[in-house]
């Protein structure tokens, strides 16, 4: 057992973790941040996205003993405190971005690291920048319509709080 | 206190509204039965076979019983007396064979992931760790994996008792074939492979069972169908089915692979009223990649014969289809499902169809996004475009001299359904319009002359399919167990909101949004004001489920009706109170009016008049409440034209999508948004067979598409964007003039991509390309039309190549 502080969504943690013991899990099964969900097994699906340091990164391919003093954003901190929706957000339910919506955690984690590296992408490059999440309703379609809708309102620049860029383990 | 009217804002058919589900989904406040956690919650873990054919000689579980946190450890044997087979709903012959079906095997393994012995313990990783100390001793036997070797008299049996691997045979005759074959001037065979499939859900599969009482049960699970989980649980563990209650929270996506009762699913039940703790269960990927069902995977003959002007007059289908090594829920029944939508659009004056369903050792088939019609309309569409190739005629005009016109509807197909309505010309001249067909075909020209590396293909899928699950009569003739009706109730609360409960099943849908929309119209209330109630048993008692392209068909004709029941409650009761007759009471809008006067009541003071129940009509009783059973007469028939261009590099294989039109009729269309992003996602998946997706085994029967890493689920640069539009021909066959479109997509745009990337090669001597039309293939298709071979039977079983490029032997399909 290592004994790792972190900050997630806000709040300070501090908790004795399994070496093995993947951040995907820590967030759901010690913290209860069960709106990050694991889609697969081979970090293919993007399904469990969250932002480690204001990145985007895979939490099934992160240990949480990596994240020993660093700063989680999951989907249910996005919006921060107060706020009710991030732009985002709000854009994947304006252009219909989601239908069983379990892939959409991750997507939505992934649209706002590529938006922050990217503003005013274009369609293709929202396709390239969101190859690592897999979705099985949308066809994509209208997640590319929404990501390009909040770029057109400036959510690039609204990206939730930052701490000094290490790539982490990206 | 009084009752707040809302007036509704406008007339909801129609309206884009955004979906009432998408808070919590965006916000991660969703309730996936993974997210379930239950204090003293006990982790079942499933040791699989690594073999695809052998017989235990010895599974030895007590070294797992002493690992740490282990509670409990079982063999098959172990759970004799727990619980019986698994069903399979659906007799769909006489001869049907339908062998035991244990959640733990207790002689021989028949697939790679038949489960072996469970672990039960205190964490999920305790359970997954102690499944290495199981001691298991395996006498291999022989893999059958091919169809057609699988029927050879000298075959390896999966199942020995049943003697044959011929699961069943089904033949029907519509019209005499052969003398069509007689006086026919062209007769065009072709063999299709329509590959195995692994649906791929978002989120895997999830049980969470909770000991309420003694011998009563909560069941949280990731299905499509609890109403069908909670019936069939009680039979097969043997819980009075008035003891359980099953709840579908937040399902993560379910495209048929959801519709089913699950080994998982009965023991986690078994183990929970063994051990009387709560037990849960969840799929990793590659374990639901091997314990989930499969879809597709048939082999399909097809004859057409023909005169050389184009008309078409007989078709002969024979399939081969693969139920894997046990038969699921509905396992024999999907490729026949298929077998009245063989004849699509088309006026045959005959139609023979042969179907062979076929044990393998691989994971059961069962139903997929279409579940039958897929695979009819890949063959149909598929086959009429190479008839064009063969007699020189335009794709497109093969198909108009022989489809039904518009005004010959209703029309009555040579397989026996009748299609109420459809304007196959107004969705082609759409969809040709928005594609630039002839500008297309021009540039195809262009390239062929110039001999140009990058080849223009188009392709062309005019579908129809039949929707709407389903009448019962229908279903009892085909041999289903249970009815195809919905059911719905529709109640007004005291304060005048309306709360819908309504049998059908969500999970990714909408329901929520589009069911209030239908009952806001209804009862003429405010969008907001209406609650769809859905997913519980103890909430929604009766009820059919989702699947099939039923829930807005059959579930919202339920909803509108019993609205209508509702209204007229509240009718009798404001001509009670407004001192009127009843037949002078106007509804509009949510107000009921005395014709002639400004006496009135809303709906909303009659709730709460009805609630209080101070002063009532004679014989009335209390509160506005309502409920509908609908049961089909038949079914509803959308339809459309979807045009793809393909882009084929020939020196490197590689196929792009140009563009994709699709212009389909759904019938009336209650919320636009919802019906065009069922359109993109089932068109995704429709392309995803067409050029990515394989599940593949090798010949000692190991599924070599294990993962995700190995099986190619689409993102979002490998699609297009797709340019979608619609006709709108309302059904007749329901009062909301619906039609279903969940699967519409995954049916029509197979065959269009395919088509197009064939076109594309024609000038090459190319005839097919087996699916997925990967780069490999589909340069080894342009190699050996350059080297002069002819597109012969011989070119759709290669030999030597899988799409994965490794050298297989021939039985690995």
């Amino acid at each position: 057992m290592t004994r790792i502080p972190v900050e997630v969504d806000d709040v300070r943690h501090e908790h004795d973790v399994e070496p093995r013991t993947l951040l995907v899990h820590y967030l759901r099964e010690t913290l209860g941040k069960v709106g990050t969900v694991v889609g697969c097994d081979t970090s293919n699906c993007g399904a469990c996205t969250v932002h480690l340091d204001g990145r985007s990164v895979k939490s099934c391919a992160v240990l949480a003993v990596q994240v020993d003093g660093r700063t989680v954003t999951t989907i249910e901190g996005l919006a921060g405190a107060g706020a009710e929706l991030h732009p985002v957000q709000r854009a994947f339910h304006e252009h219909h971005a989601l239908q069983c919506g379990f892939c959409t955690p991750g997507m939505i984690m992934q649209a706002c690291d590529l938006l922050r590296d990217n503003p005013n992408p274009s369609p293709e490059e929202v396709r390239h920048g969101l190859e690592g999440n897999l979705c099985r309703c949308t066809g994509y379609e209208n997640i590319v319509r929404a990501v390009l809708s909040a770029a057109r309102e400036g959510s690039g620049t609204a990206v939730e709080k930052t701490a000094p860029a290490e790539a982490g383990a990206r | 206190m009084t009752a707040e009217a809302q007036a509704p804002e406008s007339r909801e058919l129609g309206r884009p509204r955004r979906r009432k589900e998408d808070q919590r989904l965006i916000t991660g406040r969703t309730r996936w039965t993974d997210n379930i956690s239950l204090p003293g919650m006990l982790h079942l873990a499933v040791l699989r076979s690594p073999l695809a054919h052998a017989r235990l000689e010895r599974v030895d579980v007590s070294a797992a019983r002493q690992a740490p946190g282990v509670v409990a450890a079982f063999t098959g044997t172990d759970f004799a007396e727990d619980f019986g087979s698994l069903p399979t709903a659906w007799t769909v012959s006489e001869d049907l064979k339908v062998p035991p079906h244990f959640p733990v095997t207790r002689d021989e393994v028949r697939y790679v992931g038949d489960a072996v012995a469970v672990v039960v313990a205190t964490s999920r990783a305790a359970a997954v760790d102690a499944l290495e100390a199981i001691d298991v001793s395996y006498a291999e036997l022989p893999a059958v994996v091919d169809m057609t070797a699988a029927l050879a008299d000298d075959s390896p049996l999966v199942h020995t008792d049943l003697g044959t691997n011929r699961c069943f045979s089904y033949h029907e005759d519509h019209g005499d074939y052969e003398a069509t074959k007689a006086r026919a001037e062209v007769v065009l065979r072709r063999r299709y492979v329509n590959q195995r499939l692994i649906p791929n859900a978002m989120e895997p599969r999830s049980v969470v069972v909770d000991p309420t009482a003694t011998d009563q049960f909560t069941i949280w699970s990731a299905t499509q169908v609890p109403h069908f989980v909670r019936i069939f649980l009680s039979l097969v563990v043997g819980v009075p089915e008035h003891r359980i209650r099953v709840i579908a929270p937040d399902v993560g996506g379910g495209f048929g692979s959801k519709l089913d009762v699950y080994a998982e699913e009965a023991l986690c039940l078994a183990l929970a009223r063994r051990l009387g703790k709560p037990v849960k269960w969840t799929a990793t990927r590659s374990e639901d990649y091997l314990a989930t069902i499969h879809g597709r995977d048939l082999i399909e003959d097809v004859e057409i014969t023909a005169m050389r002007d184009g008309r078409m007059l007989g078709l002969k289908v024979e399939l081969l289809s693969d139920m894997g090594a046990y038969l699921q829920l509905l396992t024999p029944s999907i490729a026949l499902l298929g077998r009245y939508m063989y004849p699509a659009i088309y006026k045959f004056e005959a139609h023979s169809f042969d179907c062979v369903g076929v044990f393998t050792t691989k994971t059961p088939t069962d139903a997929y996004r279409g579940a039958g019609r897929p695979e009819a309309t890949f063959l149909i569409e598929r086959a009429v475009d190479d008839l064009a190739a063969e007699l020189g005629i335009d794709a497109l005009e093969l198909r108009r001299r022989n489809w039904i016109r518009h005004e010959e509807f209703p029309f009555t197909t040579v397989a026996g359904l009748t299609y109420d309505s459809g304007n196959y010309e107004a969705a082609t001249a759409r969809a040709t319009e928005l594609f630039d067909y002839d500008g297309l075909r021009r540039e195809q020209s262009e390239r062929r002359e110039r001999n140009d590396s990058v080849q223009l293909g188009i392709g062309v899928s005019t579908y129809t399919e039949m929707c709407g699950l389903a009448p019962s009569r229908w279903l009892a003739d085909t041999g289903y167990a249970a009815g195809g009706w919905e059911r719905a109730t529709v109640r007004l609360t005291p304060l005048g909101k309306a709360e819908v409960v309504i049998g059908t099943s969500p999970h990714g849908q909408g329901h929520a949004t589009t069911f209030s929309q239908v009952a806001a119209d209804a009862l003429g209330v405010a969008f907001d004001d209406v609650e769809v109630v859905v997913n519980d048993t103890a909430t929604v008692p009766w009820g059919l489920d989702t699947y099939g392209s039923r829930s807005l068909v059959v579930g919202g004709t339920a909803i509108q009706q019993a609205a209508e029941k509702v209204v007229e409650q509240a009718r009798v009761l404001a001509a009670h109170l407004l001192e009127a007759d009843v037949s002078d009471v106007e509804f509009d809008s949510g107000t009921f009016r005395v014709r002639g006067t400004d006496a009135s009541k809303t709906i909303q003071e009659l709730a709460f008049a009805s609630f209080g129940a101070h002063s009532l009509p004679e014989g009335s009783e209390p509160l506005l409440d309502a409920h509908a059973t609908v049961d089909p007469e038949t079914f509803s028939y959308p339809h459309g034209t979807h045009l793809c261009a393909v882009e084929v590099d020939t020196e490197t294989g590689a196929s792009h999508i140009r563009s994709y039109v699709c212009v389909d009729d759904v019938g009336t269309v209650v919320n636009p948004l919802v019906v065009e992003g069922q359109v993109h996602g089932g068109v995704a998946q429709g392309i995803a067979q067409a050029l990515y997706e394989h599940g593949m085994y090798d010949s000692d029967g190991n599924l070599t598409t294990g993962t995700l890493v190995d099986y190619l689920v689409p993102g979002a640069p490998d699609l297009p964007s797709f340019v979608t539009d619609r006709t709108e021909t309302p059904s007749t066959t329901n009062p909301l003039g619906v039609k279903g479109v969940g699967e519409a997509g995954a049916i029509a745009s197979t065959p269009a991509v395919v088509n197009a990337v064939v076109d594309a090669l024609r000038p090459y001597g190319v005839t097919d390309i087996e699916m997925p039309c990967t780069p490999q293939r589909v340069w080894r298709a342009v190699q050996g039309g350059r080297a002069g071979e002819t597109a012969e039977q011989d070119q759709h079983w290669p030999e030597d190549v899988q799409s994965g490029g490794l050298p297989t032997d021939r039985g690995a399909q």
